[in-house]
């Protein structure tokens, strides 16, 4: 098998948290994202998931250097990210695009859409004025906007076409990589659909490799490769796709899938799981098993020990002392 | 059949803007019974909120109810003057916004601002209305009532300041409970545990509720009733079962055939509803779904559909309902 496009090892954030105390310095930090790591393979998606506040977006900026990790690696194509110096990591940048979930966040209010698609290649200083517009006019052909739109100012776009401008400015520069943060979140029930589908016909027509994180587990089932679960800056469990629907074997994986309401009014409101209690700080998260506080299977030595991510001969790996 | 406690007539909210008028909602009629739950449900900017407080009478300028009739039981709540709207509004109707943080004042304790509604309602001391609010603390799932009581809203979570807010709202034990979009800021895990609570809420209390989301999953776990809107008006009305097995309305049933269920392979095939939500300052002539409808005939664009009951409740506004076949929904076994 050929070496895989992303390596992430040991990624790493804290935050340090301000405490508004003279006498006292900050020593605390919030572990935003805690020693994750994964492979991808060229043309593959990986689905990032969990509950708000579980460090997927950091983990996201971390991938794309957009803010500098405490400790890890990230390999891009065999070239390393986070030791990259200036000239390189400029290279990289447009190797690698990151789309939001609030596409106007990424736009400038005040240029035309077709300005604000090319604005990368200029940027980049790619090409002549004219070659840039070209292409831009032809981006827009190939997430679905019209020619005439080109001209046309952000605020005039619904949700889902901005997005759309939001997809070709990211695609402009022909990436190996691009991570999705929550793409289709803020976006109506009838248009999610519209924008996954365009998604997964530009990773065909142009062998892209994603990054999608999304807290929806359908729409992450229908969309990725494998998938990571993170829990308090943790990934509990990753694996393949349809193996981790099939048989989940961390008990937050499994708490998930149970909690989520189907769409069959044959399954009622008595019948969804769900877990106790709230999901704990992450500036003290809980010795042993961060999800010991939770979790309806735990055991005395969950509150002592951490589980390590491994194979535990499930054909996925799992980070849980159940099957120790 | 029960006697509704809640009777809505030909309600029309609209807004007076800069870009003309916008009909939020334009007509809507239905009826609810004690013990009931409708869910309401449709695109982003359909009118679902707009509908909610209008019951409430809480519609702000440039909005303005501009005809109808609201019943609950035998009062015209729009006949009411305000002084009179507000012993029935937090007493006998209570509301769950969608955000915590906005409806809760960060300056005050959780415990008196339960309290709060309660005195203002209630002939009680303060001691009984600090009891009461600590039963109700308790009853919704905050641990340690007393030692959280005096706590502020930064202090608690998304899903207990959730909780605070249905604590608050059934205080006073309404007949009609509103909650407008009441989980979709928080997390699966947390949704569960506040779907249940609604419902233990409204078994204890025999109250009607109008749940307002966009998740037909929720939807599906939580109604006995389901209204669709498009555009400011109700385009279909049935019962649960009858909603996701014989959806009759274009637009609901691209919403169900658009769905992404958890039982999706990468290889079951992705079927968005075409085109863009309207924008309710310019809607067109006809049907507001007609630009959008794969079935759409040339009458639909002339002329908007009246709302048309086809058997035992089941409403639908199309001009095509007598031909559509019921749909089979092949994905419930
Ligand atoms: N710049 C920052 N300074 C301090 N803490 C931060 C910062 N950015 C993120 N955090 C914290 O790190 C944790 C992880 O945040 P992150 O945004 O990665 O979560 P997420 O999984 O993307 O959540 P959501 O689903 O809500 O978007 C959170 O507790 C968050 O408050
Ligand atoms: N203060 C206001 N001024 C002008 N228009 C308004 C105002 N409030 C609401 N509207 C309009 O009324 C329409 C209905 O809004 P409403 O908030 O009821 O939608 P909704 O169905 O609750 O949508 P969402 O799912 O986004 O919450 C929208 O098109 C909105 O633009
Ligand atoms: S290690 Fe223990 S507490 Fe953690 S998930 Fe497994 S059983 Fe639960
Ligand atoms: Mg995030
Ligand atoms: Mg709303």
């Amino acid at each position: 098998m050929s070496a895989p496009l992303l390596q992430v090892r040991g990624l790493t954030k804290h935050f340090p948290v301000e405490r508004r105390s003279l006498l006292r310095r900050p020593e605390k930090v919030l572990k935003a994202v805690d020693g994750i790591g994964f492979d991808l393979s060229r043309g593959q998606t990986l689905g990032l998931v969990g509950e708000s506040g579980c460090g997927k977006s950091t983990t996201a900026r971390l991938i794309l250097r957009l803010i500098e990790p405490t400790a890890g690696t990230v390999t891009l194509d065999g070239v390393d990210v986070l030791s990259a110096a200036p000239e390189a990591l400029q290279r990289l940048r447009r190797e690698m695009q990151l789309v939001f979930q609030d596409p106007l966040s990424s736009l400038n209010p005040r240029m035309s859409v077709g300005v604000n698609i090319a604005e990368p290649l200029r940027f980049h200083g790619i090409g002549t004025r004219s070659e840039q517009r070209e292409r831009a006019r032809q981006m827009l052909d190939i997430v679905g906007l019209k020619s005439r739109d080109f001209d046309r100012y952000p605020h005039e776009f619904s949700g889902g076409q901005c997005q759309r401008v939001a997809i070709a400015r990211a695609l402009i520069l022909q990436p190996k990589l691009v991570v999705f943060d929550e793409p289709v979140s803020a976006l109506d029930v009838s248009i999610r659909a519209q924008i996954l589908k365009l998604l997964l016909r530009l990773q065909q027509d142009f062998g892209l490799t994603y990054v999608f994180i999304s807290h929806d587990l359908s729409v992450i089932k229908r969309i990725c490769d494998s998938i990571a679960v993170m829990y308090l800056g943790e990934i509990v469990e990753l694996g393949g796709s349809e193996q981790l629907y099939r048989a989940p074997q961390h008990p937050y994986t499994q708490a998930l899938l149970k909690a989520i309401p189907a769409p069959d009014p044959a399954k009622r409101y008595d019948e969804l799981g769900g877990l106790e209690g709230d999901v704990p700080s992450p500036i003290d998260p809980p010795p042993g098993c961060r999800f010991h506080t939770r979790c309806p299977r735990r055991m005395e030595s969950c509150a002592l020990r951490i589980p390590d991510l491994r194979d535990r001969g499930h054909g996925q790996l799992v980070a849980c002392h159940l099957y120790d | 059949m029960a006697e509704p406690i809640l009777q809505v007539q030909g309600l029309r909210t609209h807004f007076t803007t800069r870009q003309g008028v916008i009909k939020a909602v334009d007509g809507l009629s239905f009826n609810l019974e004690a013990g009931k739950t409708l869910c309401i449900v449709g695109e982003s900017g359909s009118g679902k909120t707009v509908s909610s407080l209008s019951i409430m009478r809480l519609v702000d300028l440039p909005g303005r109810i501009v005809e109808g009739q609201i019943l609950y039981r035998d009062t015209d709540l729009l006949k009411l003057d305000e002084a009179e709207m507000e012993k029935i509004r937090g007493d006998r109707i209570g509301m769950v916004f969608q955000d915590p943080m906005a409806s809760l004042n960060p300056a005050f304790r959780i415990g008196d601002q339960i309290a709060e509604g309660i005195l203002i309602h209630q002939e009680v001391d303060k001691a009984e209305a600090r009891k009461r609010t600590l039963e109700l603390l308790a009853q919704v799932g905050i641990p340690h009532p007393e030692a959280r009581y005096g706590d502020y809203p930064h202090q608690f979570s998304g899903g207990m300041r959730q909780r605070v807010l249905i604590a608050s709202a059934i205080a006073c034990r309404p007949d009609i409970l509103i909650a407008d979009e009441p989980t979709t800021a928080l997390d699966v895990t947390i949704q569960a545990q506040i779907l249940k609570l609604l419902k233990e809420v409204q078994r204890n209390l025999n109250s009607a509720m109008i749940l307002v989301t966009h998740d037909l999953g929720v939807v599906a776990a939580m109604a006995d009733y389901v209204m669709v809107m498009y555009a400011g008006r109700m385009v279909e009305y049935a019962d649960v079962e009858t909603i996701f097995a014989q959806p009759r309305h274009p637009y609901t049933r691209g919403l169900l055939e658009s769905l992404i269920r958890l039982e999706d392979t990468r290889e079951t095939e992705l079927a968005p509803i075409p085109g863009m939500p309207p924008d309710l300052s310019r809607l067109p002539a006809g049907c507001s779904f007609a630009p959008r409808c794969p079935a759409a005939i040339e009458t639909c664009g002339a002329r908007y559909p009246a709302l048309q009951d086809i058997s035992g409740g089941h409403q639908v506004a199309c001009h095509l309902v007598a031909d559509l076949a019921p749909a089979v929904d092949e994905t419930v076994p």
